[in-house]
């Protein structure tokens, strides 16, 4: 079976090419794309004249007039919950929600039940996903032993088993020591350490960002320094050991100029941002809205302006979802007793466009933190739709307009603090390993 | 007139809606002072005091205002619930409303709870208290006495003292004393007065004597001892040398000052008995204005339009 998208707009940042032209993809790879009108100065390609109408029987054409065309997303930061919390969220339903988001690599976090601490974790993860999966699935495994912070994990074998990179995630690593030995330790596998970067210490029981509003709502709050103190903690170290930190959902304004300025020293540092810390601010928990409670908490108009700034000028690498979906009898509950967390696979692409309408990223600078960058980070070959690679395609509508309707998510969390919201900009069609995936 | 069907906090309120309160209280403290104290108002309805903390005078005081409103009373409380048993919020306060109830009285350790009821219920929803977040009658029957004793709120001097971050009685009352055009300071350790309340309208003393002086009301706040040997402060007996209200410290305010506090008092620490069983002392006033004001609460509740 063939597939022929023509009359797209297609866009790789992978290779520098976009313009209006045709991609073929055949047994799932990428066999020929040819950019007929190249915009002017990018590349043009493979100007090779394809439409050979006798050998287009068995070819499926797909007419994307007036829709992009990019290589298929990745999301370096979700939880899919499984094993152990299904309730929350399957392999499955969590790649039936990345495909209708875009997206066709994810990363899974390791707090599961077991922790992905170990290669049989792992194991299982990818063979489920491979049974079950509507995307690929890459594993993140744990930095410690059962994320306890105290004694690493068999990182190589997790590797060879599959993992892609190593994170304690939510239970960050408060001990020094152990963070620098993860660090070091890593660079003989040359993966990537994910912080989440929290003293836990100083955060004790917050809820929501520390300001005049938790003290009105008498929520107790979280100050950005316990962000930050982490993410120069872990700068720090980064810089002594040399190995390769990736900062998770960078939320404050003091986060993005320690990044920045270590990445001006050279320190092997790379950093991802959400879309709520660039969408929403803190305001969005008035009314001790549950589905905007998340961690690091929702901060301010200031921190929002410094996210953006920060994308911009490439400080920050990655935009990511952490979607982290729960059940809706567990947020529907006492403010401090309902978990963190947002559902975000489904909005993730649609808001992240906005940052093109409102003139922070251009096009190419969005699908390129969303698609090659994580690849790049990750080491993977992804993300791309170079000739010979498996054909992993995003079709989308920069104009197509709708309503959130969070009860219409196909994630099993409908956490979400967007519902209602208008959005524009939507993906119309994902292939994954050249199949047009139904959502059934 | 009110237009919410619940009370969940003063910050939702207008200065005429707290006035209106207040006013309509004065008319029931008369009720109170009769030989028969109790009247047919919101005869048939139902009040529920749903207290997932322990109180003693909060839960007495909204079940004799209920009674003398002619509502029946049931209390539910948390040790013999079915919350023991692990049911959650919603199903409890579902299965409460299930009952008939058309009062829900609420006290829950957690901020926010109120008003999670308030969305899903029918019943009004007055607010006991709700973690760190507010304590809205307990405001009201403060200014209730302020004004009783001081005939006028506006341009007064008021102290509160103690540990206002973790109080909802101080948040509630910086809310309702400032609509109502009092000068509000704040007094205690840095610790506990963080300095984002500067926001809501206040001064903020972190030295005892000088937040004392000039003040005409003086709110004496209860310290929680589980709070010494996290940080807050030391020990209860440096935070008494230093915040303590003491006759000395008392002299520093104006001549007629009153002196407040929500209960249950921690004698000779935050305040001396002397002090607390003095003449400036109005704490038992409080309490007994707490009926009048809850009465009117309830009342004005009832006949908001749904």
């Amino acid at each position: 079976m063939k597939i022929k998208i023509i009359n797209g707009y297609i866009l790789d940042p992978s290779q520098k090419i976009e313009g209006i032209g045709e991609i073929l993809i055949e047994d799932g790879i990428i066999k020929e794309l040819n950019i007929n009108r190249p915009k002017a100065g990018s590349r043009s390609r493979g100007i090779k004249d394809t439409t050979n109408k006798k050998d287009l029987s068995d070819t499926k054409i797909i007419n994307a007039e007036g829709k992009y065309v990019v290589p298929g997303l990745i999301d370096m930061h979700v939880h899919l919950r499984e094993p152990g919390f299904e309730y929350k969220e399957s392999i499955k339903t969590g790649t039936m929600a990345a495909i209708k988001g875009g997206f066709t690599t994810i990363c899974c976090m390791p707090n599961t039940l077991p922790v992905n601490d170990h290669a049989s974790v792992t194991e299982f993860i990818i063979r489920k996903a491979t049974q079950e999966g509507f995307c690929k699935v890459l594993p993140i495994g744990a930095i410690t032993k059962g994320q306890k912070g105290e004694e690493l994990a068999e990182i190589g074998t997790m590797k060879n088993e599959g993992c892609v990179a190593f994170s304690d995630d939510g239970n960050p690593v408060m001990n020094s020591l152990i963070m620098r030995r993860a660090l070091e330790y890593s660079k003989a596998f040359n993966v990537p350490i994910i912080s989440h970067c929290e003293d836990i210490t100083l955060s004790e029981g917050g809820l929501v960002n520390e300001g005049l509003l938790s003290l009105t709502l008498g929520l107790k709050g979280i100050p950005n320094e316990a962000e930050e103190i982490m993410v120069y903690r872990d700068l720090l170290l980064a810089q002594l050991t040399g190995g390769r930190l990736h900062i998770a959902h960078v939320s404050t304004e003091g986060s993005t100029k320690l990044i920045r300025d270590a990445k001006a020293k050279g320190i092997n540092v790379t950093a991802e941002t959400c879309p709520h810390y660039f969408s929403l601010t803190e305001d969005a928990i008035i009314g001790y809205n549950t589905n905007a409670k998340v961690n690091p908490p929702l901060r301010t108009k200031k921190d929002i302006e410094a996210i953006k700034e920060a994308l911009k000028d490439g400080t920050i690498d990655v935009i990511a979802t952490d979607h982290a979906p729960h059940h809706n009898d567990e947020k529907m509950m006492e403010f401090e007793k309902a978990p963190f967390g947002i559902s975000g696979l489904e909005t993730a692409f649609s808001l992240s466009l906005n940052l093109v309408r409102e003139g922070v990223l251009s096009l190419t600078q969005l699908i390129e933190k969303m698609t090659i960058n994580p690849a790049k980070i990750l080491n993977i070959n992804r993300g791309t739709l170079k000739i010979g690679s498996q054909a992993d395609i995003l079709i989308f509508d920069m104009e197509k307009e709708y309503h959130v309707n969070a009860k219409e998510f196909i994630s099993k969390g409908k956490n979400t603090p967007f519902d209602g919201w208008v959005l524009k900009g939507a993906p119309v069609m994902t292939i994954y390993k050249g199949i047009i995936k139904e959502l059934v | 007139m009110l237009t919410s069907k619940d009370l969940l906090g003063i910050k939702e309120l207008t200065s005429e809606e707290i006035n209106f309160i207040l006013d309509t209280a004065s008319g029931f403290k008369d009720i109170l002072g009769r030989d028969i104290k109790k009247v047919p108002t919101l005869r048939g309805k139902t009040t529920v005091n749903l207290f997932f903390e322990p109180s003693t005078r909060t839960r007495t005081s909204f079940e004799l205002a209920a009674k003398r409103l002619s509502t029946d009373v049931i209390n539910f409380s948390v040790t013999t619930s079915s919350v023991v048993k692990g049911e959650s919020l919603i199903d409890t306060a579902m299965t409460v409303q299930a009952l008939g109830a058309d009062f829900i009285i609420i006290r829950h350790s957690a901020s926010g709870v109120p008003h999670l009821l308030a969305k899903k219920l029918k019943a009004s929803i007055i607010n006991a208290g709700d973690g760190i977040n507010e304590h809205p009658t307990q405001a009201l029957l403060d200014a209730f006495t302020i004004k009783e004793k001081k005939q006028e709120i506006k341009g007064l001097e008021v102290a509160i003292v103690g540990d206002i971050v973790h109080s909802r009685v101080a948040k509630s009352n910086i809310y309702c004393l400032t609509k109502l055009g009092a000068k509000v300071r704040l007094v205690g350790p840095p610790t506990l007065i963080p300095k984002e309340f500067k926001d809501l309208g206040v001064d903020i003393h972190h030295n005892m004597e000088e937040g004392l002086k000039g003040v005409d009301v003086l709110m004496m706040l209860r310290i929680q001892m589980e709070r010494q040997g996290k940080g807050f402060f030391p020990s209860t007996d440096e935070y008494s040398k230093n915040w303590g209200l003491t006759p000395d410290r008392l002299a520093i305010a104006k001549n007629d000052v009153i002196v407040m506090h929500p209960g249950p008092m921690n004698r000779g620490i935050e305040i001396s008995s002397e002090i607390a069983d003095g003449p400036k002392s109005v704490i038992l006033d409080q309490v007994t204005n707490g009926i009048a004001v809850r009465m009117a609460v309830m009342y004005l509740l009832a006949g908001v339009k749904r």
